[in-house]
């Protein structure tokens, strides 16, 4: 696996040679240091820890300021761990958007935006219950019936009902990088990514 | 500079486009790709939306052919459009004319803006 930590900046569009015009993501990637190196014979397992975003010194605790001193560098924000790292990267090593190449194609691991309370339309795609008339009041949007009164007589546990919805860590696979601008350590993604703008995302192979 | 601004500026390949908005009567070429030829097609009509900015702005040309209302979307900066010629500047008292569409006839007609 290899793989960066970037920020989501907003969405545009390019056309290709075809004319054809395609939905893309900026991401600002990196550029991250290598603050630890795991090991199989160390920590059970090998894995790179790197972190992104400068942190103000106040911020940070002084065990945050000495793990990150051992890389030769300053508190940083986020701070991530990616198993098994392809690329060979040791401690205070910088990685950058250049491990990738125009074309490739990658996954991309973020938060999505939280929609709150929401009803089972909208949280698990139902079609509410019933039509408007026919005597129906009141039921366009409900969920029906969640468990029968002789059997089963009770709820299934893990019945889909309405509830918190969003916020969740999602993986988004397949999408392709279409450009890369390495002066500026933009990433342009096709497709659309989990989050907010300015949210944390994994750019991972 | 904000990186969608940014982005814009190193993919977008700067045309000669004339200056239009909405209510303007104008003729777009644009090229089809019928399997490996390529032909020029046009559309004349009238502006009657310009919407987005940067790279994703897009406007909406509007005609009657055959009596039929007809309006075609197309992308500003879209390689495929070949030319865009500004025949009348419209004198229009909105940005969005989609008024246009439940009329027809004489109503349906913009008035030339005299300077």
């Amino acid at each position: 696996m290899k793989g960066i930590i970037g920020k989501k900046i907003g969405m545009t569009s390019i056309f290709g040679t075809d004319g054809k015009q395609t939905a893309c993501t900026i991401i600002e990637a990196g550029p991250c240091t290598v603050t630890q190196v795991k090991t199989a014979d160390t920590d059970g397992y090998t894995s790179t820890q790197i972190a992104y975003g400068d942190k103000k010194e106040k911020n940070s605790t002084k065990a945050e300021i000495n793990h990150f001193a051992k890389a030769n560098t300053t508190a940083k924000r986020v701070v991530k761990e990616f198993r098994d790292y392809s690329l060979n990267k040791s401690l205070g090593d910088t990685i950058t958007v250049d491990i990738f190449t125009e074309g490739e194609s990658v996954e991309v691991v973020g938060t999505t935006k939280g929609k709150g309370f929401q009803g089972v339309v909208k949280r698990h795609g139902f079609h509410g219950v019933g039509e408007a008339s026919h005597g129906q009041h009141d039921r366009q949007r409900a969920p029906g019936s969640v468990g029968g009164s002789s059997y089963p007589s009770r709820v299934f546990k893990g019945m889909r009902m309405a509830g918190r919805m969003g916020q969740d860590r999602v993986k988004v696979k397949g999408l392709k990088i279409v450009k890369i601008f390495p002066e500026k350590n933009y990433l342009l993604i096709s497709g659309s990514v989990p989050g907010h703008n300015g949210s944390i995302v994994l750019i991972q192979k | 500079m904000n990186a969608v601004a940014y982005v814009h500026e190193q993919l977008t390949v700067n045309k000669e486009v004339p200056k239009f908005k909405a209510g303007d009567n104008v003729t777009v070429n644009y090229k089809i790709i019928e399997g490996n030829k390529e032909r020029i097609q046009s559309f004349k009509g009238d502006v009657i939306k310009r919407q987005g900015q940067g790279a994703t702005a897009t406007f909406t040309v509007r005609k009657i052919s055959d009596g039929v209302g007809v309006e075609r979307l197309f992308p500003v900066n879209s390689p495929n459009i070949e030319s865009i010629v500004l025949h009348k500047v419209g004198k229009v008292n909105r940005a969005k004319l989609f008024y246009l569409r439940e009329r027809s006839g004489k109503s349906a007609r913009i008035k030339e803006k005299r300077y």
